[in-house]
């Protein structure tokens, strides 16, 4: 019982880390609707931005945090205005092909300069710390803090998007690009922004992603596709939802795991295929009007 | 009365030149070294695949990431079909087809619910699940994958140059059947509701073509070409593992690139961007990683500055085609009276 | 003359190679209501839309008290003092009444116009101003895209097809107001389909006809019969 109670835990902690692969697509695919193909690779590069920062100045993990977060959030919105923006419009190829192109780029050149040797973040005691939550289950500290963070950047998300001016520009350029120019906003501005958001989350999950396991250049597809799954079982457009998508899927996988270690993350595809089958609107859809 | 007619003057030349070019390749054998050979058979292969992908996502809308699906799957229906029913192995490339078409139909049902882009990511995570499912099969080598064995090879044909032979002819005539099959499809009445569909989707649906239904045929289809491919594609390697069937990199990045070169929606297209793939990788395959960067780079270039690719630009400065694929209104003055009357 | 507010030099506008306008002329002074009617299709949207930097013209010149606003984004023109009202009024769905009006103020232009003023212009905006706007009535939402035009503080506004789908009573109500606006120093332009409407709010009255101005005066010397010539071209 305390087995499984154990097993439950870890998947709801690693759902929290998928909730942040989630957040940062959804974020961008609603303000502008384009599918960043890209997004897993950026994770991974996120986390090779934080082995430089910390092998050059010798700070932990989360202190890097600090620096990590601007540089990605810079990349962002460098991209999206100097190469994204251009990609935007009816047609739905160009956004797709270009970032499955970036995604290439990205994977290709992290191999060529830090080859394709695994590596890991040493986040020091707090990776071994745990605590005994009730009789026999224990908690990691460093897993803990991970899904505390996946929950207020969800918080801090929606706290934007519905309480502040910029939020109110993402929205209102989600609804209607033309008439939010009207309003005297620059829409390739605004884009930008919410690259730059959404970059600035891939940070933070990339960072955990490196302490929490061994990473190297290719795994970043397999990150992208855990996103896109928790987007989908927690329905379009709902942050909260995909918190919920992350916590499923990260279960899921947990279960798997735990019958066959062959089934983790085929548990976790499958449970997303069943959700998409039998409510393809997700579990918690966005409520209209 | 006035007629369609879908020849230009320039299609007519390329109609010949094709021709040409399908009589020397034939003879290759005789010409041409192994090297050769295995070399030509690859581009047949790929421009197969990149046909059918462009079937898919330049004519269709179907933007799929995840093709590498039923490439694997033709190549473990191959394996299963030849090392566990003994099947022959030419026969089960045509058997594979049928089967992946087959496997398409609920897999379109699921993943057509995804709208857009993320119908690509949803194909992606079907081809995972392939994998991952191929790699719990342990009769056909699990997570490491398999050889074909011996005693099936020589049942092919007893000496290895005749094999040789045997697959480059395969893999000339696969390649041959799918691009007529494409531009049969394209030239019937499917082929102007699939036209209408690339150029303007909400003007093809406004015009009553039912769009969901020939998106959905133009899948399954899709999937019984590139099943057969990818049993062929394995069949000329003899190795299969989970990893090399169902490689993204392999059977969708590389495919995507050469279409988009070569020129999106356009037939002649994928031919194009074939030649141009493996001259580039001929040519950079020393330089590794980096030559999967170029290549994305330029990719990435080509889909921004020239969106219609290589052949797009030809074929707008010099009107060219090289297949009869347009069509045009003949006037009734040019037409002979014999053919007017019944 | 005194020194034109807008003066839209002979312009052409295009949507791809389709032409659209064809050489239009139009001045508007400072305190001015501008009429702007005829059928559908005769240009009169696309009109404001270049104005505002929607479109760009492609032959001629638009003055902006004096300074040329022809190639600048949408976005900037706002900054400058123009605003549109856009046809079927195009609220932000996803946005509250109150979040459609502050959006509108976006653009930070100083001025009269406060949420406070607003919602003294159109009371019944201050009561629903927590709803989502897609709650509004079709006369509530026409103010609201008003108000929300009127936040940026232009001193040039640009309505288009304010009577489009509404109860005749909802757009006398809402014609009723615009002198309150006027009062406060703006100038407007405003494009209609509804004539009397049209006459009876401006000074001046352009008539376009196949992207070209068909006819203009002073809206109380001109007659039904010269405006009906004009409108149908006989």
């Amino acid at each position: 019982m305390t087995e499984w109670l154990n097993v439950i835990l870890q998947g709801v902690l690693i759902g929290g880390l998928y909730a942040m692969f989630a957040a940062g697509l959804s974020l961008i695919f609603g303000v502008m609707r384009l599918v960043n193909i890209a997004h897993g690779d950026l994770i991974v590069l996120a986390a090779y931005v934080a082995l430089m920062v910390t092998q050059t100045l010798g700070i932990d993990p989360l202190t890097s945090l600090l620096l990590v977060t601007p540089t990605m959030a810079i990349i962002g919105y460098a991209l999206q205005r100097g190469l994204l923006n251009r990609t935007l419009g009816d047609d739905l190829l160009p956004p797709l092909l270009v970032t499955f192109g970036l995604s290439i780029i990205i994977q290709n050149g992290l191999l060529e300069l830090f080859t394709a040797d695994s590596r890991k973040l040493q986040a020091g005691a707090i990776e071994i710390q745990t605590f005994q939550v009730i009789e026999g289950v224990w908690v990691g500290l460093l897993p803990l803090i991970q899904f505390l963070v996946a929950v207020a950047v969800i918080a801090a998300l929606q706290v934007l998007f519905y309480r502040t001016a910029l939020g109110r520009a993402f929205r209102a350029t989600s609804d209607d690009q033309p008439v939010a120019q009207l309003m005297g906003l620059d829409t390739r501005h605004v884009f930008g922004m919410a690259m730059a958001l959404s970059l600035a989350i891939v940070a933070i999950a990339g960072v955990f992603l490196a302490v929490r396991a061994n990473f190297d250049p290719a795994i970043g597809s397999a990150r992208l596709i855990f996103g896109f799954e928790a987007v989908i079982i927690g329905g379009l457009g709902s942050m909260w939802g995909t918190l919920a998508g992350g916590v499923i899927l990260g279960v899921s996988q947990a279960i798997g795991a735990q019958i066959d270690p062959g089934w983790q993350l085929l548990a976790g595809h499958l449970a997303f295929l069943v959700i998409l089958a039998v409510r393809p609107q997700g579990l918690f859809p966005k409520v209209s009007g | 009365m006035s007629r369609i007619e879908h020849a230009t003057r320039s299609s007519r030349i390329g109609v010949i030149l094709i021709a040409v070019a399908l009589v020397v390749l034939a003879f290759a054998p005789y010409w041409g070294d192994r090297q050769t050979l295995r070399l030509l058979a690859e581009v047949f292969t790929f421009v197969a695949l990149a046909s059918l992908w462009n079937l898919l996502a330049g004519y269709a809308g179907l933007v799929s990431v995840g093709q590498q699906a039923f490439v694997g799957l033709g190549g473990y229906l191959l394996f299963a079909l030849a090392m566990l029913l003994d099947v022959h192995p030419i026969a089960a490339i045509f058997i594979a087809g049928p089967l992946g078409a087959l496997v398409a139909i609920p897999v379109a049902a699921l993943i057509f619910r995804l709208r857009g882009a993320y119908f690509a990511i949803g194909t992606w995570v079907v081809a995972e699940v392939f994998r991952l499912l191929a790699s719990q099969i342990s009769v056909l080598g699990g997570g490491s994958g398999i050889s074909l064995p011996a005693a099936v090879v020589i049942a092919m044909a007893p000496s290895r140059q005749m094999r040789e032979f045997e697959i480059y002819w395969l893999a000339l005539a696969l390649t041959v059947i799918v691009l007529a099959a494409i531009v049969a499809l394209l030239r019937s009445r499917h082929g102007l509701a699939l036209t209408a569909l690339r150029d303007n989707e909400a003007a093809a649906q406004s015009c009553g073509i039912d769009v969901t239904r020939i998106k959905f045929l133009v899948y399954v289809l899709t999937a019984f070409g590139t099943a057969m491919i990818g049993a062929l594609i394995f069949l000329q390697k003899l190795r299969i593992s989970p990893d090399t069937a169902f490689s993204v990199n392999d059977w969708t990045a590389f495919v995507i690139f050469i279409t988009v070169i070569g020129g999106i929606g356009r037939v002649e297209g994928p031919i194009i961007g074939t030649i141009i793939f493996f001259v580039m990788r001929q040519a950079l395959a020393d330089l590794g990683s980096m030559y999967l960067l170029i290549m994305g780079a330029v990719a990435i270039v080509v889909m921004l500055w020239a969106p219609k690719g290589l052949w797009g630009l030809i074929a707008e400065r010099f009107g060219w085609q090289a297949l009869p694929l347009q069509r045009r209104l003949v006037p009734a003055t040019k037409l002979n009276e014999t053919e007017r009357k019944p | 003359m005194p020194e034109a507010l807008l003066d839209v030099r002979a312009i052409d506008a295009y949507y791809g190679d389709f032409q659209a306008l064809f050489g239009v002329s139009l001045r508007v002074n400072v305190g001015e209501v501008v009429a702007v009617i005829g059928a559908n299709g005769a240009g009169k949207s696309t009109l404001l839309k270049t104005i505002v930097g929607l479109m760009s013209p492609r032959r001629g010149d638009i003055l902006f008290d004096g300074a040329p606003v022809g190639a600048a984004p949408a976005f900037e023109v706002v900054g400058r003092g123009i605003a549109l009202v856009p046809e079927g009024r195009r609220l932000f769905p996803s946005l509250t009444v109150e979040e459609n009006l502050k959006i509108g103020g976006q653009s930070r232009r100083p001025g009269p116009w406060t949420l406070a003023r607003v919602y003294d212009l159109f009371p019944v905006l201050a009561e629903r101003r927590h709803l989502p706007s897609t709650s509004l009535s079709g006369g509530q939402q026409q103010m609201t895209a008003i108000g929300r035009a009127l936040m940026s503080n232009p001193r040039l506004l640009l309505c288009d097809e304010i009577s489009l789908g509404l109860a005749p009573i909802v757009v006398r109500d809402i014609y009723a107001r615009l002198p309150a606006i006027v009062a406060e120093g703006l100038s407007l332009i405003i494009v209609e389909q509804d004539i009397a409407q049209a006459l009876h709010a401006s000074n001046q009255v352009y008539c376009l006809q196949e992207g070209r101005i068909a006819l203009q005066g002073a809206a109380r010397e001109l007659t039904r019969e010269r405006i009906s010539a004009a409108y149908f071209g006989v």
